[in-house]
């Protein structure tokens, strides 16, 4: 771990402009995931801008009558937040699937959507990697590519985006608010927030530079029965090998939004139309462009069978 | 469509036919990463451990789980994996169980941290520990102190109506089940593989106080 | 003490402290925090330096330079120590590659230096600082791929018994299949750690081993210098399972940082660097054919295993019980081992049986099922009570057929449905399996001391370890049932080299001869007492804390006033194990779920029925077993080390992608011990119980999953991508 030198920010505002006025700057928040990148020096900020003190730890109820979530509630307390539980019980459900009681104390809602990639080949220095080191290569197309996406790669990389809290957001059509260092705040759709790679994987998401999360909203609740389903190899305290984020209404319609398969919650609305002819119609279109590896492509039946299982589910 | 599985020569591959010869340096970050300070940087914290105040000046890149072992010589406390991984680093800070090595000492200034010296002492034991001792829910002990303070915290979580992976029904309160203390202690790796056991000692205790 | 007759009645056969269920005496200690491990010494010295390994970019190759000014200069620094200022090092009797690296390269993350400066945090950054340029080298990582050029292995000559070839041509009943196991990690808790600490030439290192002889000799040859300037401190350890049975880089790196910097230097591997820096379980491929009559009765047997490793490492060793756990006049048996240029194979818990049966015991699965036969009664009729090839040699005890029958009848066997993929709960498609267990009861000589001092309290020392299986507990219990002492008059002692050199952690042998060591220290100690008390030594009778002939008795407490009593001896076995097969053996029952629509696999019910001989303590022993079937579990489901044949590492090295058990994956385990205590293997009458527990249960678990899904994969782990194409429709 480089040597950094540290602050505690004194309000989103100031956070920002701070973290553009000093070079190598990053916000820290949980904490759970930069620490972790680190000490392997995947991450080296030369200044560490301290938001835990902001007061951005609060749930609100918007005048459209969904939420106002801070960005620096912690998992835990989203996921027990009795609304949350209530009205957006997938989003409870992803958060509940991820990581343990441990980090999702620690890890906020901010933080979580800034979670990277878990590819074994990005989170070893020695091997090339474009995100890491941008032009350098990526030795996970041709390598251990199992946990890796399966659509919206690039020929530059195909890291998966690991979190489960945001794919519940994408099928909520969340919107992370933020603020810039000039002070401009902008709500960015959750559908815009993560980017896929193309010829920048090291560039993940829609913020500028020195842009702070402040929260992240849910519109008013569309009700229906809410599933989140993560397939992993282990019971428990693993990444997703497919998730499944699903809201099924009475009639069959519904939402639906995949982890574990792309650099991003991987949502096609256009596939949705399907949702009450089966799993088939749904996957068939929301993974027509894939382009998996030998390694990864069993994540293609498997998309299906787990939104198979939650239809089931949901009719049960 | 599958992406074929040789090595070419386009950016996306890494090894050609000549990797035999190739020569691999590893490069400082210095050359990639912004300028950083020459001297360590360091911060104040003051931190309430086990209920007695310390005031300490750390290298600003110390973590808590560093701060606790090698500072404060609280060696309960220990040192599994250092990324979140395992869950041997367990300890609660204002009431909450976190990994002490995923978070820096000096973001903990202020707060109230009780390791597994603050739970009992070998001649005065807290319920958890002695259960432990009680159904051998542990092995080479390693990872012992993270499960119990992660058991103490877990009991707290459920009482305090945190939902789980498990929990069936969101709208209900969190229920304290064999299935609940198996998902909610997850984060808390056993090599040895004492699970059966620990969950019988944690069981025991939430009896007990039920 | 020679022990080359079966032991006859003695004082162990009283039971009043042996065999009881006994918390661990060290408990207290493990629960609290307050049990020193090796990173954590700051009681002998309250100032070390901190040390940080650099491994080796590449997996074979060499250093064409090697620039650490940089890394020197920054703050904190104190020294840096690579091949080119070590001084020469050797490579230990232990180890097959060197535990410091250049210029040559052998294995990914082999240390290549250790930087130590001020603080642990210093000694990170710097280490990151060191620029090494690396010439690659061409390398073999493939297995399947050396495969055909894999050779005989010293030491493990084919064996040919009977006709096997025209045996299994008339066999009317044949299987011949080919299954794989993957290269598996220890990842034991506590990251291999050690402190150095040099007074002139003497060498004190707290580290975490489990064969402190084996480690101080090693030490001592690696470094160059006599052993008996070596000394070693393992008092606990955080998990070993084989891992720690050699001395790994850190304690070298440690002993030349602590030389350079001129201080006492402690050093852990960081988690992402033990994968492929220590060593792991080699992966296997193991053809094996069966050939049996019509009602069951194996004729002929074939089991050929190929590993890999380094050049001068070992094979795996996946056939061994292949020569013994079940009958058949006709058998061959071949080990291969193929050069590869992966991190050093060696032993990880049950090697050899646990790979071995990870195979054989699938196989046996599927014989049954070719002859319509329940697994249980197609073993049951295979038994034999004497070395199949060797009839005049009997097992010295097997149990076998009654762990089989036992755990039938406990698990409710006979209401398993033998047509695979027909039961169903909700989403989920349930079944159930089996597999037999079978371990060698290995015998090494082991000493200890025992003292008795004014008070009366026992003291016993020995460099025996106790790497969580409970070695304190036992230890303390022999001695107090040899001297008549309760259980807390009795203080234990372990893991100093400068104690009595004992057999050790490892290969399941230490609880039973360690203990019988103690054993032959107290028959000496109580000689001395009864000579120190007036009495006659062979009439001496010792309970409650007293020593009595007939009507004379006389207090421990007080006899040892002019100076401690000392018994000190070593049990030496004789030819016993050669006259004897000594094996344990068990019965594994497991019921799995598999999720009809995404494969998720998940056990639900385990039991295991271990015959081991004597149980020392049933807390520690079921512990002993019940961890072996989580680790086995593991194997079964998730654990692989992916090797990237290109770079030529284990890639997904940490313990987020090397997925190992958690809490959520194992369900209340239940163990059965058959009474039985065996008096061929020791005065103690015990057996290995610490390794049996992971034999067969992965290929339990493979069993049971095919009886849920239909679906047979016969490469481990069997994650669902493995299957999921092949399920019944949901």
């Amino acid at each position: 771990m480089r040597p950094f030198t540290y602050e505690r920010a004194a309000s989103p505002a100031a956070a920002a402009k701070a973290a553009a006025a000093t070079p190598g700057a990053k916000f820290i928040a949980g904490g759970t995931n930069l620490l972790d990148l680190m000490k392997l020096e995947i991450e080296a900020p030369a200044h560490l801008i301290d938001v835990n003190g902001l007061k951005l730890d609060t749930i609100e109820e918007t005048d459209e009558g969904g939420l106002r979530i801070g960005a620096l509630v912690r998992n835990t307390d989203l996921a027990a937040d009795r609304r949350v539980r209530r009205d957006y019980g997938v989003l409870t459900r992803a958060i509940v699937a991820g990581a343990s009681g441990q980090l999702r104390n620690k890890a906020t809602t901010g933080g979580n959507l800034m979670q990277r990639t878990r590819c074994p080949y990005f989170y070893d220095p020695n091997m090339p990697c474009n995100k890491r080191k941008p032009g350098s290569g990526c030795a996970a197309i041709q390598g251990f590519s199992r946990s890796l996406a399966v659509i919206g790669g690039s020929e530059a990389c195909i890291a998966t985006y690991p979190g489960d809290m945001a794919v519940a957001m994408r099928v909520l059509d969340a919107g992370v608010e933020t603020v810039k260092p000039d002070g401009e705040t902008r709500t960015i759709p959750i559908a815009d927030f993560h980017r896929l790679p193309g010829d920048t994987p090291d560039v993940e998401t829609a913020l500028d530079p020195g842009e702070l999360i402040t929260a992240v909203t849910l519109p008013k609740p569309v009700g229906g029965a809410h599933f989140y389903h993560k397939v992993r190899d282990r019971a428990s305290y693993a990444f997703a090998l497919v998730s499944v984020a699903a809201i099924v209404q009475k009639d069959g319609s519904g939402r639906v939004a995949f982890g574990g398969v792309a650099p991003k919650p991987w949502r096609v609305e256009a596939a949705e139309a399907g949702m009450s002819q089966g799993a088939k119609a749904v996957t068939a279109q929301a993974f027509a462009d894939a382009n998996p590896t030998r390694e990864n492509r069993f994540k293609l039946p498997l998309a299906e069978r787990t939104l198979d299982a939650v239809l089931a589910q949901a009719r049960a | 469509m599958e992406r074929s599985g040789i090595f070419d020569m386009s950016r996306r591959g890494v090894l050609a036919g000549s990797a035999a010869t190739a020569a691999v340096t590893t490069m400082p970050r210095a050359a990639q990463a912004a300028p950083a300070p020459a001297e360590p940087a360091t911060g104040h914290v003051s931190l309430t451990v086990n209920g007695e105040r310390h005031d300490l000046t750390l290298d600003t890149r110390t973590t808590l789980l560093d701060a606790l072992r090698e500072h404060l010589q609280l060696t309960g406390t220990k040192k599994g994996c250092d990324h979140g991984q395992c869950g041997a680093c367990t300890v609660i800070v204002d009431g909450r169980r976190i990994n002490s090595c995923l978070s820096l000492a000096v973001m903990h200034d202020g707060d109230e941290v009780t390791t597994i010296e603050g739970l009992g002492t070998p001649d005065k034991l807290h319920p958890m520990q002695a259960a432990f001792v009680k159904h051998d829910g542990y092995q080479c002990g390693y990872c012992t102190p993270g499960q119990i303070c992660s058991a103490v915290a877990t009991l707290g979580e459920i009482a305090d109506d945190v939902p789980s992976h498990v929990t069936q029904d969101l709208t209900a309160k969190a229920r304290l089940t064999n299935d609940e203390l198996r998902e909610r202690m997850s984060g808390n790796i056993c090599r040895c593989g004492a699970y059966s056991n620990i969950v019988e000692a944690i069981t025991e205790v939430a009896g007990e106080k039920a | 003490m020679k022990f080359d007759t079966p032991a006859t009645t003695n004082p162990i056969d009283r039971m009043t402290v042996v065999g009881r269920p006994t918390p661990r005496i060290d408990g207290k200690y493990k629960t609290t925090g307050t049990a020193p491990y090796a990173y954590e010494r700051h009681d002998v010295n309250a100032d070390p330096a901190y040390g940080y390994m650099l491994g080796a970019a590449i997996a074979k190759g060499t250093i064409r330079s090697i620039d650490t000014s940089e890394a020197e200069a920054a703050p904190g620094v104190r020294a840096i120590v690579t091949y080119k200022n070590s001084g020469p090092i050797a490579v230990g009797r232990f180890n097959t590659a060197k535990l410091l690296g250049g210029p040559e390269i052998e294995h990914y993350h082999q240390a290549v230096a250790i930087v130590v400066a001020d603080t642990f945090e210093q000694a990170r950054a710097a280490a990151r600082l060191i620029r090494v340029d690396y010439a690659r080298a061409e390398g073999q990582y493939d297995l399947a791929q050396a495969k055909a050029s894999a050779t005989m292995p010293k030491g493990n000559a084919d064996v040919q018994h009977g006709d096997f070839a025209t045996a299994y041509a008339a066999a009317p009943v044949t299987l011949d299949e080919t299954y794989t196991t993957p290269d598996q990690s220890h990842a034991m808790m506590e990251p291999m750690a050690s402190t150095a600490v040099w007074d002139g030439d003497e060498l004190i290192l707290y580290t975490s081993n489990q064969m402190i002889d084996w480690g101080r000799g090693d030490v001592a040859k690696t470094l160059g210098i006599p052993k008996e300037k070596v000394r070693l401190v393992s008092p606990y350890i955080g998990g070993g399972f084989g891992g720690k049975l050699f001395v790994r880089a850190e304690a070298i790196l440690a002993a030349l940082g602590s030389r350079a910097a001129k201080r006492p230097v402690k050093i852990a591997l960081a988690r992402p660097e033990i994968f492929n820096n220590t060593t792991h379980r080699p992966a296997t491929i193991q053809r094996i054919r069966i050939g049996a009559t019509k009602d069951g009765k194996i004729t002929a047997t074939a089991h050929e295993a190929w590993s890999g490793n380094l050049p001068g490492g070992d094979p795996e060793g996946a056939t061994s019980q292949s020569k013994l756990f079940y009958a058949g006049a006709n058998r061959s048996i071949a080990e291969r081992l193929a050069t590869l240029d992966l991190p050093e194979g060696n032993a990880m818990r049950a090697p050899g049986e646990a790979a071995g049966l990870m195979a054989l015991e699938i196989a046996m699965d599927e014989m049954a099922e070719k002859l319509g036969m329940d697994p249980v009664e197609f073993r049951a009729i295979n038994d034999t009570q004497v070395d199949p090839m060797k009839p005049e040699r009997p097992f010295s005890q097997r149990h076998f057929v009654e762990c089989l029958r036992t755990g039938a009848a406990k698990f409710g066997w006979s209401r398993r449905n033998a047509r695979p993929g027909a039961v169903r709960d909700g989403q989920w498609l349930t079944g159930l399996g089996m597999a037999g267990a079978f371990r060698n009861n290995i015998v090494l000589d082991s000493g200890a001391r025992v003292r008795l001092d004014r008070a009366g309290r026992a003291i016993v020392e020995t460099d025996m370890t106790d790497i969580g299986t409970g070695s304190y507990t036992i230890i303390a219990q022999t001695a107090a049932e040899m001297l008549g002492l309760p259980l807390d008059q009795v203080d234990v002692r372990l893991g100093d080299s400068a104690f009595p050199v004992s057999a050790g952690s490892g290969g399941q042998f230490g609880a039973n001869c360690s203990t019988a060591g103690v054993y032959a220290a107290c028959v000496k100690l109580r000689e001395a007492i009864a000579a120190k008390a007036g009495l006659d030594p062979a009439a001496a009778e010792f309970a409650d804390g007293h020593v009595a002939v007939g009507n004379r008795k006389v207090p421990l407490a007080g006899l040892a006033d002019a100076g401690d009593l000392i018994g000190e001896d070593t049990i030496e076995f004789g030819d016993l194990d050669k006259r004897y097969q000594q094996s344990t053996f068990g019965a594994h029952f497991v019921e799995v779920g598999v999720n009809a629509f995404t494969g998720e696999a998940r056990i639900r019910r385990m039991l295991a029925v271990c015959d081991a001989g004597r149980i020392l303590n049933p807390v520690s022993a079921r512990s002993q077993v019940i961890g072996a079937m989580t680790m086995g579990a593991g194997a079964a489901l998730t654990e692989e080390l992916v090797v990237d044949k290109r770079f030529g590492f284990f890639a997904n090295h940490d313990l987020a992608q090397y997925e190992v058990m958690v809490h959520a994956d194992i369900p209340h385990q239940e163990v059965i011990f058959l009474d039985g205590a065996d008096p061929i293997s020791s005065p103690m009458k015990a057996k290995g119980v610490g390794e049996l527990g992971i034999c067969g249960i992965a290929a339990a678990v493979a069993n049971a999953i095919y009886n849920a899904t239909g679906v047979r994969v016969r490469d481990y782990p069997i994650t669902l991508d493995k299957y999921l194409d092949r399920l019944p429709v949901a």
